[in-house]
């Protein structure tokens, strides 16, 4: 395959080299001067000689095609064995008739023309895979596989070797439902359309009469059959109106329904009436347009937010749903939904504990960061609870399940979680309040009309009444108002902001309160070497040391290799104690790192000024780490969560958009204070020490509306449940997801800069439409009023103010790229 | 003119049946995914310059 070759043989060794897979630059130490392709990681590498070997060489080509990101590949190399249990089979696996099983798995990783290509031809790879269909949009695969001659597990590991780590995918049921609600949608639409064309036509031909002869007969034949059309789209897609306007009044609420209703139903029986009577005008070709607009805007605006929806619940399926159990002193992998209390599970280092319960051997340190906010790592031993969602970050542990599910305190979090949004006040939308006076203003005008032209005639007074209700119809806000926020969505969903629901854009154009939780929002949620006193050359000894260490303190001195002069004298003998430190030798010296009891306990001597230095760390709540050689303290290293590069310039930025900023933390309070210093946020307003339910009510009793709650752990959850406006950042928890309005997959707080400034603009050019469309109400209403509105006026009107306010939604679009652009420089 | 009695009729029957045609592609699921179809036709192109 010479094309390939071509594209990434390095010409000039000193030019940044493209890795063969991904595109992204090879690392200098990973350039193999000899060989024909460069590669950036050992996951491409793999995946590039598995594509060569299987003769997939055309994906390269293929990629190229498209405008798709590349990215790294990542096989995982796990064994998959839980696709096999029964447990798996029962959830997942559908028979189908000839013996053949089908299953359908999300992959990661997937984002191009030559994913699909590659996926859909594993048939012809893997002898006993029958068929493969891949869904881009879901990101899903279709396995139709003979069990006899190949096992589930078999599949799901070449398909992490190609780079494409499966999971099971969310449940059929709530996909099917969706689906069902997108084709009956896009029934209605259809329909409304055809119709609306044919009663067009008929008009049209019913316009040119009225100037020239036209024969009763078919002028009667004509207006038999659009009433006839017309009665079909009123009462079958147009009934989503009705329905809509009537719950509200139900609720003795308004929403812009009301007065779309009532337009459609006046016109309807007006119509209908005159052309059993052969008197008077009809307007069914209007009412036709109306109905098919309208439907339109809300077809896109619905496609719209599921997109954004299933990419959210996309995420939810890649968080670990397998486990280890141990069953008779053997390990079994099972799903993680098949655990019951009395189970005893292995959990390694670096997985995610499935369920609550205690430790019954091994010695490690847990992450609660996403159940508490806490920061720092806590250890367990045998005896000590643990809880389901908490990381395991030391050494392989077994525990014995107490509870499972909802029975957990994951699962009681979640429960507030769906209380949280169960109790959430529902958001009058613009377009609602205004159709509110829409309704009021239109009565008021209608009666008048009618007390007025009854006077004179009162057949009169009902036609230009009517001709009033159906031209002052708010069809341009109706069309433009979903459209304009599909497009804010869309734009947004390209710069990997996933906004679920664009209420959630009305609030945050307004400003208000701004809830930031601290770990992972405002700092990196990981541990860093923020201070270092005395000796520098120490720095590269100690990252050395710990280049091997899996402890999060040996991980971030292991972090310093980068950032320190090169120090190479050899290094020997490195024992991890376990008792809060390491020991190691350099040369003939004595090298210890560890905490200041592990190095007091091994007998270090510490100088007044480092002394003094730890006292400095330790009131900031760092973790302390002391450097020694030959029992000499060389060094101190103070370690914390670090704050983002980027958090004080938006906190700044998001005041001026008029949000008043404040933390709230489940971490302590000294340490929260000392990040609102750096991000300027008052004493006062920083909150500390939080418990996921304090967190809840802070959300609940705040007085600054609207409340927007920025969080990623479990532990926000249910405070981003509770807010008007929920994000989740980058990182976030399952349950912060499903609670959350807006989900944003890229780090830090930039991009919620990005997603107000968005919603601005929107707001804007909302409020713009508003004002065209109420023009043109105006205008249209005045004619009704005054009797000199015909139905081929307002046939003419509607369509020149639609295209307006559509032009205009659209050139806004190019806001939205000026915008983009200038958030990009 | 009274041909308008017969076509007209015949017009809305053959629009009625194009409408059924679409609500048979829309619940065979023709409509569900709009992006990896686009994909699938240069696929052939690519099998083919393989064989030959």
């Amino acid at each position: 395959m010479t094309l390939t070759a071509d594209l990434v043989r390095p010409s000039i060794p000193a030019e940044p080299v493209a890795c063969a897979h991904c595109g992204l630059a090879v690392p200098d130490a990973l350039i193999q001067l000899e060989a024909e392709h460069q590669f950036c990681c050992t996951g491409c590498e793999a995946v590039f000689q598995t594509l060569h070997a299987c003769g997939l060489d055309n994906y390269y080509r293929l990629r190229d095609l498209g405008d798709s990101t590349f990215q790294p590949a990542h096989p995982t190399n796990e064994s998959f064995l839980s696709f096999d249990t029964e447990a798996f089979y029962k959830l997942y696996v559908q028979p189908k008739n000839d013996g053949a099983l089908s299953v359908d798995l999300t992959l990661e990783g997937v984002t191009c023309a030559a994913c699909v290509w590659l996926l859909e031809r594993l048939p012809r790879v893997l002898p006993g895979i029958i068929d493969a269909r891949l869904s881009l949009r879901e990101a899903t695969v279709r396995l139709t596989w003979d069990p006899q001659q190949i096992k589930l597990s078999r599949i799901a590991q070449s398909l992490d070797k190609l780079g494409y780590t499966p999971h099971a995918a969310r449940s059929e049921l709530g996909r099917e439902a969706h689906r069902k609600e997108a084709r009956k949608r896009l029934i209605h639409v259809g329909v409304a359309g055809a119709i609306m064309g044919n009663v067009m036509l008929l008009a049209l031909a019913l316009y040119a009469g009225s100037f020239g002869n036209m024969d009763v007969q078919y002028r009667m034949f004509f207006r038999w059959i659009s009433a006839g059309l017309a009665m079909i789209s009123l009462c079958w897609p147009g009934a989503t109106f009705f329905r809509s306007a009537w719950t509200a009044i139900r609720m003795r609420t308004t929403n812009l329904d009301v007065p779309i209703a009532l337009a459609l139903a006046v016109g309807g029986v007006a119509g209908f009436v005159n052309v059993v009577l052969n008197r008077g005008e009809i307007y069914f070709d209007s009412l036709c347009v109306l109905i098919f607009l309208l439907l339109v805007g809300r077809f896109i605006q619905y496609r719209q937010q599921r997109w954004a929806d299933d990419a959210v619940g996309l995420l939810f399926n890649l968080t670990p749903r397998s486990c280890q159990r141990v069953e008779d002193g053997q390990v079994v992998d099972i799903p993680a939904e098949a655990l019951v209390p009395g189970d005893i599970v292995q959990v390694r280092a670096g997985d995610l504990f499935p369920a609550d319960g205690i430790v019954l051997s091994g010695k490690s340190s847990i992450n609660m960061a996403m159940l508490t906010g806490e920061s720092m790592p806590a250890p367990i031993a045998p005896g000590s609870p643990v809880h389901a969602g908490a990381q395991n970050i030391g050494s392989v542990v077994r525990f014995t399940v107490q509870s499972v599910g909802g029975a957990t305190r994951i699962g009681k979090l979640m429960r507030l979680v769906e209380d949280g949004i169960r109790e959430k006040p529902a958001v009058v939308q613009f377009a609602d309040r205004v159709g509110k006076w829409f309704v009021v203003a239109i009565t008021v005008v209608a009666i008048a009309t009618f007390a007025f032209w009854s006077r004179i005639s009162l057949p009169l007074a009902i036609d230009h009444t009517v001709a009033l209700l159906i031209v002052t119809c708010p069809c341009v806000l109706g069309l433009a108002t979903p459209l304009t926020i599909a497009i804010a969505i869309g734009r947004l969903a390209r710069r990997d902001i996933l906004v679920k629901n664009g209420v959630a854009l009305e609030q945050l154009s307004r400003g208000g309160t701004l809830l930031l939780d601290k770990t992972g929002t405002l700092t990196e949620g990981k541990l860093r070497v923020l201070n270092w006193y005395g000796s520098q050359s120490a720095r590269a000894l100690a990252a050395r040391a710990e280049q091997n260490s899996n402890h999060p303190v040996g991980r971030a001195l292991a972090h310093l290799a980068q950032e320190s002069p090169a120090n190479d004298q050899p290094l020997s003998d490195i024992v991890e104690r376990g008792d809060g430190g390491l020991s190691a030798r350099i040369g003939q010296s004595l090298l210890h790192i560890g905490s200041p009891a592990f190095t007091r306990r091994n007998g270090v001597d510490i100088s007044c000024s480092l002394q003094a230095n730890i006292k400095e760390s330790e009131s900031t709540q760092c973790t302390t780490v002391v450097v020694a050689i030959d029992r000499i303290a060389v060094a101190i290293a103070a370690l914390g969560d670090a704050l983002r590069s980027d958090s004080p310039s938006a906190v700044d930025r998001l005041r001026q958009l008029n949000f008043a900023p404040e933390i709230l933390s489940g971490d302590a309070a000294p340490v929260v204070s000392n990040i609102a210093k750096q991000v300027q946020v008052e004493p006062e307003r920083a909150h500390g020490g939080m418990m996921p339910e304090q967190k809840l009510r802070h959300v609940q009793q705040h007085g600054g509306k609207p409340v927007v709650m920025v969080g990623d752990g479990v532990n926000d959850a249910a405070a981003l449940a509770a807010a008007d406006v929920g994000i989740a950042v980058h990182g976030g928890a399952e349950a912060s997801l499903a609670a959350a309005d807006v989900y944003i997959a890229r780090p830090g707080l930039a991009p919620v800069v990005e997603l107000v400034q968005v919603s601005r603009k929107a707001m804007h050019v909302i409020h713009r439409n508003l004002i065209i469309s109420l023009s043109y109400n105006l205008l249209a209403g005045a004619l009704a009023v005054g009797g000199w509105m015909t139905p081929m006026i307002a046939a003419i009107l509607m369509p020149v103010s639609s295209a307006t306010v559509l032009g205009l939604s659209v050139l806004s679009i190019g806001g939205f790229v000026r915008l983009r652009k200038a958030v990009q420089s | 003119m009274t041909v308008l009695f017969v076509i007209l009729p015949l017009a809305i029957i053959m629009a009625g049946v194009a409408l059924g045609a679409f609500f048979w592609a829309v619940h065979r699921g023709q409509f569900d995914d709009l992006d990896t179809p686009r994909y699938r036709m240069l696929f052939d192109d690519v099998d083919s310059e393989r064989r030959q």
